[in-house]
């Protein structure tokens, strides 16, 4: 059983120059910082995370310029703040990783949307919301996006049932169900009012209709 | 009939963003919104598109995923550590070896071990056999949509050679499993090596039939070559990775960057491309076939002797006769079976070059057996977030091929 080969070695040496660098230019931000199974790890305040993401991927030291990430997890009773948004960002030109930490509270998570640094953000942000339900200020286009719009709760919330249940949703207005907007028309096959009782399923209801 | 046309539904009952729009007050003509799939026959995977049209040209497109979602992440939540591998087959269920290795270097990190040379150098083996796997179904099946079945036959005859290496090994096609926490299933076959150089004289032939067939058709060019445009800097905004990050021309490679698994040891190019069209991600995925080869030529000729896992009975299972002959290997076997592997507190990142790019699995352990958290970084995910650029002002022909080139796998994207 070997610890750490040589490349881990220098995965760490990049994560301890991170830290420097970082602990010298946003010293006022940073609550925590650690180096984590030799990955930068840094824990910050949910408020001004625009212009903390913002440096971080301007700075040309730093030069986080690729998003590699965003998740969340929840603690449920485990911690006092609930929600633990993960960011994992990657600088391309210097070849090195941290990882961002936010706690975010029960009650209406909510933080700063990061649209406006990364484009990549869009997608993850709206997974985020649809599984934990926490919500990102200013994003462009906040649907849910792996689940569909009815789907009750949010699914990897710890207190979210394994096998939950949910309920049937109703057929969505079949009239425009499927049907471009600009091409309805009437429905193709029209029924008597006065036959509807031939409705009923059973042998020989066809030819009383 | 007027009142439904208030009701705010979207194209298909679905609430999109998408509405027509009239086009210019003399033409009293309007855009007209299309929807593709999410059954249909060119989009290999579950996939909504709807478009917004003007004449051919796309205004808009809006990307509906997660018809797939099985609740990976959730499920991982209820299992130990060995069980997440068949569900990790399914994340990219074209090369799923690349998954089960992912997700062994997560576990082994977080652990804080190392697997022997002889299980990395076959890890790396059977990661580029999977990836070459993948990128010929890619290719042969994009080959097909735009109208070249003969080069999607080559490619799929290719792709059997390759499978039947990968089955003489793993004794399965595609969910495989192969891969332990701290070790792997099972050693090579005796005579593989051959059996190998063997499959890959002939897949080469195929390639090469495909290339004079196809790589310089004037069709198949004419209909890739700028189309769906994605310079550096947007590639990079969009976090794709991968042979599209590359094909953009942005050289990144976990396997460069980040070596990890004795990636370091194999001498291999990155192919590039320049302009980030469909051409070029076509030919980085072709040339990245080659490289592929090279990487397993190089691991076999040089497979170090040794044992394919670690000796750890904490973290794999002992041999089965020392189970059944001494008390100790009998307690190792029923705790392991039974509580699993137990990695320290913590959380980890771990990322590995997967047919499409970076896959990386995020882990938070409690300290108990199965995982307290998993999230996958699934390179399909992200790509879809740039598809509606890359169809932005395209014809609407261009967004089967467009999607080919992506090669979303619907089990990675939605999980």
């Amino acid at each position: 059983m070997k610890l750490n080969s040589l490349q881990n070695n220098s995965e760490e040496q990049k994560s301890i120059r991170v830290i420097a660098l970082l602990e010298e230019k946003l010293r006022g931000e940073i609550l925590k910082s650690s180096i984590e199974l030799a990955t930068a790890v840094v824990e910050i305040e949910p408020a001004r995370i625009s212009e903390f993401f913002g440096l971080l991927k301007l700075d040309s030291q730093l030069a986080f310029n690729y998003l590699v990430d965003i998740t969340a997890v929840d603690w449920l009773d485990a911690r006092e703040k609930r929600f633990e948004m993960v960011y994992h960002l990657l600088s391309l030109s210097h070849l090195h990783r941290l990882r961002v930490k936010i706690s975010l509270p029960e009650e209406n998570p909510e933080i700063d949307s990061l649209v406006p640094l990364w484009k990549a953000a869009n997608y993850l942000e709206r997974e985020v919301w649809d599984m934990f339900g926490i919500r990102f200020k200013g994003h462009p286009d906040p649907r849910r996006i792996l689940m569909y719009d009815e789907f009750k709760g949010h699914p990897l919330r710890k207190d979210y049932p394994v096998q939950g249940k949910q309920p049937r949703i109703p057929l969505r207005s079949p009239e425009v169900r499927n049907t471009a907007l600009d091409m309805i028309r009437q429905p193709l096959v029209s029924i008597n009012p006065k036959n509807k009782k031939g409705l009923r399923h059973g042998p020989g209801d066809v030819r009383k209709l | 009939m007027k009142d439904l046309l208030n009701v705010d539904y979207g194209v298909g009952g679905v609430t999109t963003h998408m509405r027509s729009r009239p086009l210019g007050d003399d033409m009293h003509a309007e855009t007209m919104i299309l929807n593709l799939g999410p059954a249909h026959p060119a989009t290999h995977g579950t996939i909504r598109i709807v478009v917004e049209l003007s004449g051919e040209q796309i205004l808009d497109a809006d990307v509906e995923l997660g018809y797939l979602h099985r609740g990976f992440e959730k499920m991982c939540e209820t299992v130990d550590y060995n069980q997440v591998m068949p569900y990790a087959d399914r994340l990219n269920y074209v090369s799923p070896i690349i998954n089960n290795v992912g997700w062994c270097l997560t576990v082994e990190k977080l652990l804080g071990i190392e697997v022997p040379k002889r299980c990395q150098y076959i890890r790396v083996i059977m990661s580029e056999l999977s990836r070459i796997t993948d990128h010929l179904t890619c290719l042969g099946a994009s080959a097909m949509e735009l109208g070249a079945f003969t080069v999607m036959l080559y490619m799929m005859q290719a792709r059997e050679y390759l499978w039947e290496l990968i089955e003489e090994v793993t004794g399965a096609r595609l969910t495989i499993s192969y891969g332990r926490v701290g070790g792997l299933k099972d050693d090579l076959t005796p005579g593989f090596k051959e059996k190998m150089l063997d499959a890959f004289s002939r897949v080469k032939k195929q390639l090469d039939n495909s290339d004079r067939l196809f790589t310089r058709n004037r069709i198949f060019i004419d209909r890739m070559c700028d189309v769906a445009i994605i310079d550096a800097e947007q590639a990079v905004d969009f976090a794709l990775a991968g042979p599209l990050l590359r094909a953009s021309g942005v050289n990144y490679d976990v396997r460069k960057a980040f070596p990890y698994s004795s990636y370091d040891d194999f001498e291999f190019d990155v192919p590039l491309g320049e302009k980030g069209d469909n051409y070029d991600r076509f030919i980085v995925r072709f040339k990245e076939m080659e490289q592929s080869m090279r990487i397993c030529e190089q691991a076999i000729n040089n497979l170090p002797e040794g044992p394919i896992a670690v000796s750890d009975p904490r973290i794999v299972l002992v041999p089965k006769d020392e189970v059944y002959s001494s008390i100790d290997g009998m307690i190792n076997h029923f705790e392991l079976v039974v509580k699993g592997v137990r990695p320290p507190v913590g959380d980890v990142y771990m990322p590995v070059e997967g047919g499409n790019g970076e896959l990386g699995f995020y882990v938070v352990s409690d300290g108990s057996g199965s995982p307290y958290r998993v999230k996958v970084r699934a390179p399909s995910f992200v790509h879809m977030g740039a598809v509606r650029q890359m169809l932005l002002g395209a014809g609407i022909a261009d967004v089967v091929p467009t999607f080919g080139m992506v090669n979303m796998i619907g089990g990675e994207c939605d999980r």
